[in-house]
């Protein structure tokens, strides 16, 4: 009876090739997000950490790592939050189930772009690091700094997608600079948690964005001395949760 | 005479709820191998659910849904059909030749790209970006997806709601060349004008439930109504109190009225008035049938507001 082709291995992956390209391609031409998300955290750290540091080499290499995550979680966040509250909204989610789109092409095509854009605001900060703010790491500490970034996405993917599952595409973007910025802020990612009072410390280990910026700091001798599984488990935690909770809203 | 080909799509003794609000109240449909099937109802009469049921965005609470034999939610089974819904928007910033490729990427033997563009009549928009199309080159893109794989089901969704009559034309034509490929169509539309146009089967829905179902002719036939046109000074109100005429309204010399007794009021017409003249009988259409058998009037399908 049913004699048509099943999609076979090479077909899906097609699908979910050209689904990540075009997702890439289609936020890289919305300039409201693809210029604050990887603009913003390079001008911070020109401004925090290389014009108002006064040419002190710690706080650049300092704030190379915390902006960073500060970095990623603004393209994690975004990426997934908004654009899956408005791919609701307008209904082309639904069109996307309905059509024989593979299962998982949505999530996977998403997620290549947030590693993409986390990229180049990796990269451009180091970038910005190693020549205005003279500041100087080993080729392992570097690759270190990237790898990182790029693997910070996987969380703030998933906060944003269950964020984005809750809220219409324009009340998603206040709710989620509402979580964006005062996260990083209680993180310590614009100067550090030494500089505030006790408590933002004492309270600084319920935050993900704290976790990720430790594996930072690490790789640079200026983390708080946890051991790193402990960070990679919380990380890990919050990835599944949140993913989890956020494709149950959308299989409904 | 041989048997048809057995249905693509079927549903059977389907029931679903959204919490205490019954939306399909046991509903048998099948959804011919060839031509048009329209799914007609007013508005909350159950047609995005049974939509939704046959595409796999919806479970069943109790029934069975198959989309050729097999389980609509498996993604094999739906390479096999081209969707276009009316509560769609797609990416604004991708251009249509982008949107078409990604389209294709789902199937496994889609046409070739710029057969897509020929067939839904975009071949003069693929290098410019969907959010600044109109409204009816939009439908147009979103009809090049949903043909794109060569389905062998369309399953199309108010493809005309708010288009103006030539944009609603050219997706007309495109809808005909479908079939005229040996390609199915499922169609739901506020218009029944476009179902008269299009359809080989309508079924209507009503309440959660079928009403009626058959070719537009049976459909029609089955209320047995008839309408009778005369040029007479007859008066409409005085017209409309006979027994079997169920309405009656003038348009200047002409009388148009409805009967459910054809022989019975036109002797008395004739008789009451020697001069009548222009006499016109014939079968009442599904604007009719489909007011008595919902009980609500279909959307008015003229002057149409072209979609922004």
């Amino acid at each position: 009876m049913d004699t048509t082709t099943h999609p076979g291995p090479a077909s899906a992956w097609r699908a979910y090739l050209t689904e990540a390209r075009f997702e890439s391609l289609r936020l890289w031409r919305t300039p409201a997000f693809s210029l604050p998300v990887l603009l913003f955290p390079a001008m911070f750290y020109v401004l925090f950490g290389v014009l108002l540091s006064r040419g002190s080499r710690d706080a650049a290499t300092f704030l190379l790592a915390t902006y960073g995550v500060f970095g990623v979680m603004g393209v994690a966040l975004f990426g997934f939050g908004v654009v899956v509250a408005e791919d609701r909204e307008q209904g082309l989610l639904t069109l996307k189930r309905a059509m024989p789109m593979p299962r998982g092409a949505y999530l996977f095509a998403k997620m290549a772009m947030a590693v993409l854009f986390a990229a180049i605001v990796s990269l451009l900060l180091m970038a910005l690091a190693a020549t205005l703010g003279g500041v100087a790491l080993a080729p392992w500490q570097w690759l270190g700094l990237f790898s990182v970034n790029v693997a910070g996405v996987l969380p703030f993917a998933a906060l944003g997608m269950w964020l984005g599952t809750h809220f219409s595409g324009a009340a998603s973007v206040g709710v989620i600079n509402m979580v964006y910025l005062p996260m990083a802020l209680l993180s310590g990612l614009w100067m550090p948690l030494s500089m505030l009072p006790g408590i933002f410390t004492t309270l600084a280990p319920l935050w993900p964005a704290w976790h990720l910026s430790q594996l930072s700091l690490k790789l640079i001798g200026a983390d708080a001395g946890m051991a790193p599984a402990l960070h990679i488990a919380v990380l890990a935690a919050v990835t599944a949760a949140f993913f989890f909770l956020a494709l149950r809203r959308l299989a409904r | 005479m041989k048997s048809p080909p057995a249905p693509l799509a079927r549903l059977r003794g389907v029931h679903k709820r959204y919490g205490e609000l019954p939306a399909l109240a046991g509903i048998d449909l099948d959804v011919p191998a060839v031509g048009v099937l329209a799914l007609l109802g007013p508005n909350g009469a159950g047609k995005s659910t049974a939509i939704a049921l046959l595409l796999g965005l919806l479970a069943p609470d109790a029934g069975e849904v198959t989309l050729f034999r097999a389980d609509p939610r498996r993604v094999a089974t739906r390479q096999r059909i081209g969707v276009m819904l009316q509560q769609a928007t797609l990416q604004a910033t991708l251009k249509v030749r982008e949107l078409i490729e990604l389209a294709r990427s789902y199937y496994p033997n889609p046409h070739p790209i710029e057969d897509c563009a020929r067939i839904a009549g975009v071949a003069d928009l693929m290098e410019r970006r969907y959010g600044r199309l109109s409204g009816g080159q939009q439908r147009r893109v979103q009809f090049a997806l949903a043909i794109c794989g060569r389905p062998a089901l369309l399953f199309l969704d108010e493809p005309t709601t708010g288009l103006d009559i030539d944009a609603r034309r050219a997706i007309w034509a495109a809808i005909r060349a479908h079939v005229a490929g040996g390609g199915a169509v499922l169609l739901t539309t506020h218009y029944l004008e476009e179902a008269e146009a299009l359809a080989d089967r309508v079924a209507v829905l009503g309440a959660g439930r079928i009403l009626a179902e058959g070719s537009v002719a049976q459909v029609c036939a089955r209320i047995g109504q008839r309408r009778i046109r005369c040029t007479s000074a007859i008066a409409a109100e005085r017209l409309a109190t006979w027994p079997g005429v169920t309405a009656a309204r003038r348009d200047g010399v002409r009388l148009e009225l409805l009967t459910d007794a054809t022989e019975v009021v036109l002797r008395r017409l004739l008789a009451e008035d020697p001069a009548l003249c222009d006499l016109e009988v014939e079968r009442a259409g599904l604007a009719e049938a489909f007011l008595q058998l919902t009980g609500s009037e279909p959307q008015p399908h003229h002057d149409l507001p072209e979609a922004a």
